[in-house]
């Protein structure tokens, strides 16, 4: 379990983190959001121990990240921002590194080293000095070291960026599959990751935490969320129809003329209504979908500071 | 096994996976080489001792340790992996130390790469090899503080070049501080003890005292006190700003 405590940091006359309180339980996957400069990779530096908070304090699994800085490190793996790691060594070398400081020796650490590697493909390139792999090769080192002592507390910040699409693929696969006790903080930019890999949501700006939520609530709050859009032809009067129907609070037409998005009224369900009705009136359905909301939406409105629902 | 093992086991190798060690260990031996032979007059002097050898070590290592001490820490800051190695289960005094001891084993090394010099003068007379042993000790006791005091300013920078130049302003000032001329400058307006203090401060009294083959228990502990002193340091710049 990890406490977070009134944690505040100050760089100078800038507030970087203001006041964050929030606890993370095992099994628990937390994703972390924000626009650039919103505190997270500080608010991870806390978590971490790399730097001391200027005031409120982080206990991972009752060890105070000051105090008892080292034992908290032991059960923890962290992924920094960029994924640093020295450069004029191979991964093999590297691991080997890492796998010693974390206490293995002999066969246990070859084992443990050939396991992440396993993990994340590292076969080809592990010979080779690290500063002349690609970036994706670069971040997946940078992971290998994180969960090769199978830590507790596993703190990666933005684990997918440069990585291609198959890569970000397989490393969400990597975090769904870390064992179900856990505790993952991962930070990002891309929403789709939340939804796909975190079990909640903290929304931070401004260093201040803004929302905490399951992924799912977050889209619920989209103006979005349980919207129906369609693409119909022959639909004489359709716009005046799906207005008239009950639930509905607004119905837009896309800049093409072609789509139509039905927006329900907050609770209300679209879907059985605008079925009856395209069957009663027999207009050609090329395209029908139920929206979950959307995150950008969300995302958006939040950190400006404005409602979700313009 | 202790993590500072491993860290120094890292540090060292890392030495030798870029042409660094290999560049610093051949232009040492040539400079040790021309400063003992042609500037020291190894041959005119005729004595059977590495005096023109050991001579010339405070103003070798002037310029060539801070070259070997910048990269410590500097080169972690810049590249962000300080920021990794703080958050691994690694004691702040065990990283220190590791770095500190992978350096100054490399000096160790390049000084003990200087044995043909110690056959030849065995092969031309009969030395006191006592003495070239203390020489060798003292020449690297000070290379250790020279390095820990690069160590403590390649901690402050992430400019492997403000570094150098620092660490050379610094190194210079210790090994100044014995010198007459400075001594000169402070006796008449300062205390007495003060202008003593200067002086005993100097790496060329304790070095030279050593180089001598007088072994005194006193100038090897001096030299002890500055690597720790500066170590510490070292640790107090780190902890202060690990992330700037």
């Amino acid at each position: 379990m990890i406490t977070v405590d009134n944690l505040t940091k100050r760089f100078g006359p800038f507030t970087a983190v203001d006041g964050l309180s929030f606890t993370v339980k095992p099994g628990e996957v937390l994703g972390f959001l924000g626009p650039n400069g919103a505190g997270k990779s500080t608010t991870m530096k806390m978590i971490t121990g790399f730097l001391a908070p200027t005031s409120g304090q982080v206990t991972v699994y009752g060890h105070n990240t000051l105090d008892d800085s080292l034992n908290a490190r032991k059960i923890m793996g962290y992924l920094p921002e960029g994924a640093p790691s020295y450069g004029d060594m191979t991964p093999l070398k590297f691991l080997r590194f890492i796998g010693e400081v974390r206490g293995f020796r002999g066969a246990e650490l070859t084992q443990r080293v050939q396991s992440v590697v396993d993990a994340l493909q590292l076969e080809s390139v592990l010979n080779q000095t690290i500063e002349t792999l690609s970036k994706g090769f670069k971040r997946r080192v940078g992971l290998a070291q994180a969960i090769i002592h199978d830590p507790k507390v596993l703190v990666l910040d933005e684990p997918t960026d440069g990585l291609d699409p198959n890569q970000k693929h397989e490393v969400r696969k990597l975090i769904q599959n870390l064992s179900k006790d856990k505790i993952v903080i991962v930070s990002t930019h891309i929403l789709e990751e939340v939804s796909a890999v975190c079990t909640r949501a903290m929304i931070i700006a401004g260093g201040k935490l803004l929302v905490d939520d399951t992924p799912q609530a977050l889209e619920a709050r989209s103006r979005f969320h349980g919207a129906i859009q369609l693409v119909l032809t022959h639909a004489e009067g359709a716009l005046e129809q799906l207005q008239a129907l009950e639930g509905v609070k607004s119905v837009e037409l896309s800049e093409s003329g072609l789509s139509l998005t039905v927006f329900p009224e907050v609770g209300a369900s679209l879907f059985l209504p605008i079925n009856d009705l395209l069957q009663k009136n027999n207009w050609e359905v090329h395209e029908f979908h139920v929206e979950k909301g959307k995150l950008d939406d969300v995302f958006r409105a939040i950190t400006h500071g404005g409602s979700v629902n313009e | 096994m202790s993590n500072f093992t491993v860290v120094l086991k890292r540090e060292l190798a890392s030495y030798f996976a870029t042409p660094l060690a290999y560049v610093f260990i051949v232009i040492f031996l040539m400079l040790t080489g021309v400063f003992t032979f042609f500037l020291g007059g190894f041959f005119e002097n005729g004595q059977a001792d590495l005096w023109a050898f050991f001579n010339f070590h405070p103003w070798l290592y002037l310029f060539l340790v801070p070259a070997l001490s910048m990269r410590l820490w500097s080169e972690e800051r810049k590249s962000g992996t300080i920021e990794l190695l703080m958050t691994l289960p690694i004691s702040l005094r065990d990283m220190v130390v590791g770095k500190f001891l992978a350096a100054w084993l490399f000096t160790g090394i390049a000084l003990l790469l200087t044995f043909p010099l110690w056959m030849t003068v065995n092969y031309l007379g009969e030395p006191d090899n006592g003495a070239i042993m203390a020489g060798y000790l003292g020449s690297w006791m000070m290379s250790g503080a020279f390095l820990a005091i690069g160590s403590c300013i390649s901690a402050a920078t992430k400019n492997q070049v403000i570094a150098f130049i620092l660490t050379a302003v610094v190194c210079f000032l210790f090994v100044m501080s014995g010198f007459n001329l400075v001594q000169e400058w402070f006796t008449g307006w300062a205390l007495d003890w003060v202008v003593d203090a200067i002086a005993a401060l100097s790496f060329l009294t304790h070095f030279n005292a050593i180089a001598k083959g007088v072994l005194d228990l006193r100038d090897v502990l001096y030299f002890m006190v500055i690597i720790i002193g500066w170590l510490v340091a070292t640790a107090i710049v780190l902890d202060m700003k690990k992330a700037d």
